[in-house]
């Protein structure tokens, strides 16, 4: 029974001589571990293991930059052994390693490239942020090496038991790091946000596994393929349960629209180096579980799960992209920002084909590295404390910092979907996916989509190059009444927490500024001040300034070449 | 001789934003001249493009690298007698609109933005590949928006916003439809190609439902560009508060970008359902003629009432375009270049009187010509050439418009005649409340034209002139590709009649004689 649930390839090997080495005497319980296929996992978690040790045997806590830097050493080590795999993958072909648990394909190095790319740029960037706000210490660290391997284990998962295994090691530590700032009543009202609405849907996902299970008699992807294709279900109403509940259980982790209601509140009081590690870590994650699910396990449920995520995009595109128009907290915005840059993603996952695939991957990949920067760059504007997360924060930036504010409009036109960054290619990958499904109408709900986003992120654009002081009456009244024009279809921020009620609400004699966020003071608690912040030059450490080149140049890089389009179109998946 | 010309043409002015935006800032005014000095280069290259220029049907000065071979994608640039004169009146506007208006704060920002949109323009006319023409086409967004966000009117922020997501929305239609073309044309011919002449030559054999509705995907963005009239909304608002460079170069040049487009990517690529969509596109340009002259008549701004003006004008290009004669689209490329002379003439004038009464109210304007005479000349030139009268170069575009119009299509273009009157109605009576009449109070000692403006709108006017009473060698370039384009829609849709003196052999690309490079060399490659 034990070895039925795990799959027991050995009884059954599963696509004949892609696993042919692993299984010496069939029925044995031994089961070998190929510990190169999972390196980069164990590096990882290894790593963690090892920080903590030294901070164990070290006599004094405090040592500026060790950690960051023993984390950042520990990523990249997983990079480069991820990139040998990529290699040994190329000539040895793809295979299911460890019992058929751990799928050892181009798909699973991608991910743990990207996971571990994202770890280093997280490090990076943690570093000078605990440090400002007297958190540091390898905790964070520890944490975030282990978010990493679970993602890891994530995309490696050739079943459900272990992707569910990934699922948790990887939300665990997320809930950890959103409630990571001690002093900071929202950081810990979001790590507990996250951990109670995270569990349910972890619950969700076991009762769509075990449902899965139950109709399938397998819950390895591959098995439960071949028993699909193979077999007619006469009833499949529990499979359908449990694809639906696995849908719902993992498009919480991608905050896919209806289940991205904690999003919002935990981007916003996460600290912002884990708000940035989270967006991109757990959100490919997310999506590398998904892809594995419904497109290895439940391929020939197509016709099936493919309207169910039609839905789940549009709803994604639309609230994500509408609701961030309203926002006036930085981190809020870039939070419904990422929802609705998931629903791009899920473009290409409904496409359910290679193209759509690897459009996917590519914008994941391209993702990671814009939403690292933009957090970065969030990260060095809202002073200590978390003082400034408003939009006012970013006023005059081009005065103070030039080049920062470059670097920001860079991501924020990468995001927007504007050619020559690598969000436009990404956005055109997955459009070009769902096109050759015959996908139009999809297609056009996206691209108008991100032209609706492409208001929030210009607004921003725009509060960067207006000068401190220039704040005058005429010009802030124009901002009013186009966003009064724009909020009455945005309806009401869907959590509330604010009291942020949207709409056409604005008083036409408020405080000059208000007008700009469109009437947020209509719950009459908080008035969005867009004042400039006190003219302090903005310092930028080594750590961060190394972190913002590299996503600047990775965003160009991707956006004008095609190397790394070339790279998400070889990772194809095994079965 | 023998250097890709047209690559040059892409990059020289991006490397002059470069240098430009790397000037120290305490010599900030530097940028004013290095930026001008760009542009003006970029003028002699072009120049050098039109003189090298054959007068013969299809792409010359060619060059075709692979881009991202994964979709087909390839840098193929080219240049025809339509693209021609839109790039050379493009490299000719810009330097007028750098050097000529003064650039209140930070030059640098400017020019490196201005020479961006250069050749984000530039690109876009001679793209040979869809992907890159929409790229190009999106791209000239984002310098657009930042050069009226920057340096525009009061309501700059509220017209920017409009400007930019207006024409991203439209992208939309256009980039699904071009994906949709791509992936049908490529499922024909069994690989994937962006290129310009593969998808023209198989996409006529597609349904013609896929036909029609792709085209109205790029009408979709096209108008919005244009704009055509219940798509306009966002144009007097980028128009009136940008910055008067940027009102010169958005209204000479950007739009003729969806114009441009509506030809090349429309037309061109889907003959049989232009056609078919041919009454409806008539009939929203007579709309707009009469519509834009109607309402800038009314207008109380000044610049307001050129920019209706402006979406009238525009009626006769997509009249011109879609009566499918040979005159009505040379007429209609012609007009292209006309409007890009006057209008940004027009603009530039306008600006001059905001820079020196700061106000365009026309009741607060009065009696203008008595404090600044050569002005009054100059715009008196300048209105009689939007008019159209003989003579200069707005009679011959309109002429030709009307007369191909009239062959297939005769009740609009009576329409089109009438707005012709209109626009004598809006611009003369302007002209009288502006600059005629008693002079009261700082209009009486408003500065004259000083000699730097005179010297940057002298192209403009000798333009206009000599187009106006020389047209013969820029027709003669661009008819054979007008021919051309009638030629490829005579051989897709048989029943199409092609007027007199058009040729019947279809060039796609390069002659077989021809280098790449544009130069006859005699044998075959």
């Amino acid at each position: 029974m034990v070895l039925g649930l795990l799959g027991g390839p050995c009884t059954v090997a599963p696509s004949g001589a892609t696993v042919a080495n692993f299984c010496d005497t069939p029925g044995s319980l031994h089961i070998p571990v190929a510990y190169f296929s999972i390196a980069p996992v164990l590096i990882l978690a290894g790593g963690s293991l090892v920080v903590l040790t030294v901070a164990a045997v070290l006599p004094k806590r405090s040592r500026p930059g060790l950690w960051a830097f023993l984390t950042a050493a520990i990523g990249g080590a997983a990079a480069v052994v991820s990139a040998f795999n990529w290699a040994d993958i190329s000539t040895r072909g793809p295979r299911a390693t460890i019992g058929g648990q751990i799928i050892y394909d181009h798909f699973t190095v991608l991910f743990e490239l990207l996971i571990a790319s994202a770890t280093v740029l997280g490090a990076l960037l943690s570093d000078s942020y605990l440090q400002r706000e007297g958190l540091d210490g390898p905790e964070a660290y520890v944490l975030m090496l282990l978010c990493g391997s679970g993602g890891m284990l994530m995309a490696a998962s050739g079943g459900l038991v272990m992707l569910f295994l990934g699922l948790e090691i990887l939300s665990i530590s997320l809930y950890v790091m959103s409630a990571y700032h001690r002093r900071r009543l929202e950081s810990g009202e979001a790590g507990l946000k996250y951990f109670i609405l995270g569990s349910f849907s972890s619950a969700i996902f076991l009762y769509g596994a075990a449902l899965v299970y139950g109709a399938t008699g397998s819950t390895q992807f591959g098995e439960i393929g071949r028993f699909l294709a193979t077999n007619t279900i006469a009833n499949n109403g529990i499979l359908l349960a449990g694809m639906a509940l696995l849908i719902v259980g993992l498009g919480f982790k991608v905050a896919a629209v209806p289940f991205h209601f904690w999003t919002p509140d935990v981007y916003q009081g996460a600290p912002t180096p884990f708000t940035g590690y989270m967006a991109a870590v757990a959100k490919a994650a997310g999506f590398a579980g998904l892809l594995r699910v419904l497109l290895e396990a439940l391929p020939t449920q197509e016709v099936n799960w493919r309207p169910a995520i039609w839905v789940i995009a549009v709803l994604t595109l639309l609230v994500g992209s509408v609701l961030a128009i309203v926002q006036s907290d930085l981190k809020r915005m870039l939070a419904y920002s990422s929802i609705s840059q998931a629903g791009y993603v899920l473009i290409g996952l409904q496409a359910a084909s290679k193209q759509g695939t690897a459009g996917a991957l590519f914008y994941l990949l391209t993702y990671t590295f814009i939403i690292l920067g933009s957090f970065a760059v969030v990260g060095l504007i809202q002073g200590e404390g978390e003082a400034r997360n408003d939009l006012g924060a970013v006023r005059g930036l081009s005065k103070r910092r030039p080049a920062l504010a470059l670097t920001m409009l860079l991501f924020l036109l990468a995001q927007a979907g504007v050619p020559f960054t690598s969000g436009f290619l990404a956005k055109f990958y997955v459009i070009a996916a769902a096109v050759q499904r015959g996908q139009y109408a999809l297609a056009v709900i996206g691209m108008l989509a991100a032209a609706i986003a492409a208001f929030f992120y210009l607004r921003v654009a725009l509060l960067m190059y207006v000068a401190p002081g220039d704040g005058s009456a005429a010009e802030t009244a124009a901002d009013t009444s186009l966003v009064a024009g724009l909020a009455p279809a945005a309806g009401t921020d869907g959590s509330g927490a604010d009291g942020h009620v949207a709409g056409g609400a604005v008083a036409g004699g408020d405080e000059a500024d208000g007008g700009v966020t469109g009437g947020v003071a209509a719950g009459g608690r908080r008035v969005a001040t867009l004042e400039a912040p006190p003219a302090t030059k903005v310092t930028i450490p080594f750590t961060v300034g190394i972190t913002l080149a590299v996503c600047a140049a990775f965003t160009i890089f991707a956006g004008v070449s095609s190397p790394v389009l070339d790279f998400a179109r070889h990772a194809n998946m095994l079965f | 001789m023998g250097y890709p010309i047209l690559n040059v043409l892409i990059f020289l002015p991006l490397a002059g934003a470069v240098v430009v935006m790397a000037i120290p800032a305490a010599r900030a005014d530097l940028a004013r001249y290095i930026g001008v000095g760009f542009a003006v280069v970029e003028l002699g290259f072009v120049v050098d493009l039109v003189v090298q220029f054959k007068t013969v049907a299809g792409f010359q000065f060619v060059s075709n690298h692979s881009w991202i071979s994964a979709f087909g994608i390839s840098w193929h640039l080219g240049v025809d007698g339509i693209s021609l004169f839109l790039v050379a009146m493009t490299a000719l506007l810009f330097p007028i609109a750098m050097a000529g208006p003064r650039v209140a704060s930070n030059p640098r920002s400017f020019m490196g933005w201005m020479l961006v949109l250069e050749a984000g323009c530039i690109a876009t006319f001679v793209a040979m590949d869809l992907f890159v023409f929409f790229v190009m086409f999106e791209v000239t967004l984002v310098p657009g928006y930042f050069v009226i966000a920057g340096w525009g009117g009061l309501r700059r922020n509220y017209a920017a916003f409009k400007f930019f997501i207006y024409t991203f929305a439209g992208s939309a239609f256009l980039f699904v439809g071009i994906l949709s073309v791509w992936f049908l044309v490529g499922r024909r011919t069994g690989h994937n190609s962006f290129d310009l002449i593969t998808i023209t030559r198989t996409a006529s054999h597609l349904p013609l439902v896929d036909q029609k509705l792709i085209l109205l995907a790029f009408v979709a963005a096209f108008a919005v560009k244009i704009p055509l009239v219940p798509f306009h909304t966002w144009l007097p608002d980028a128009y009136t508060e940008a910055p008067t460079a940027g009102s010169m170069v958005i209204a000479g040049i950007l739009f003729k970008l969806g114009a441009y487009g509506i030809l090349r990517f429309g037309v061109f690529i889907f003959p049989t359902a232009a056609i078919d969509l041919a009454p409806l596109l008539l009939t929203l340009a007579a709309i707009g003629i009469i519509y834009g002259a109607v309402v800038a008549t009314v207008q109380r701004d000044f610049k307001r009432l050129v920019a209706y003006g402006s979406v009238a004008d525009v009626g006769f290009i997509v009249l011109g375009v879609f009566a499918f004669t040979s005159q009505g689209i040379t007429g209609g490329v012609l007009e292209m270049v006309n409007h890009g002379l006057t209008t940004g003439a027009m603009f530039f004038l306008v600006g001059m009187i905001w820079e020196r009464r700061r106000t365009l109210r026309i009741s607060e304007l009065g009696g203008l010509q008595k404090s600044a005479p050569v002005m009054a000349g100059v715009f008196v030139l300048v209105i009689m050439a939007a008019i159209g009268l003989p003579g200069l170069n707005g009679f011959v575009g309109e002429f030709l418009v009307l007369v191909g119009t009239f062959i297939t299509h005769r009740w609009w273009a009576v329409v089109g005649a009438v707005g012709v009157i209109l626009a004598a109605v809006y611009l003369l009576w302007a002209f009288q409340r502006v600059f005629q009449g008693p002079a009261r109070g700082a209009n009486a000692t408003m500065a004259d034209m000083t000699w730097r403006e005179r010297g940057a709108i002298a192209p403009l006017l000798v333009g206009i002139v000599f187009l106006g009473v020389y047209p013969a060698p820029v027709l003669n370039r661009i008819t054979p590709s007008v021919s051309n384009l009638l030629a490829h829609v005579h051989s897709v849709d048989p029943h199409f009649k092609i007027p007199p003196s058009g040729t019947t052999k279809v060039v796609y690309a390069v002659p077989a004689n021809q280098a790449v490079d544009g130069a006859l060399t005699g044998a075959a490659r």
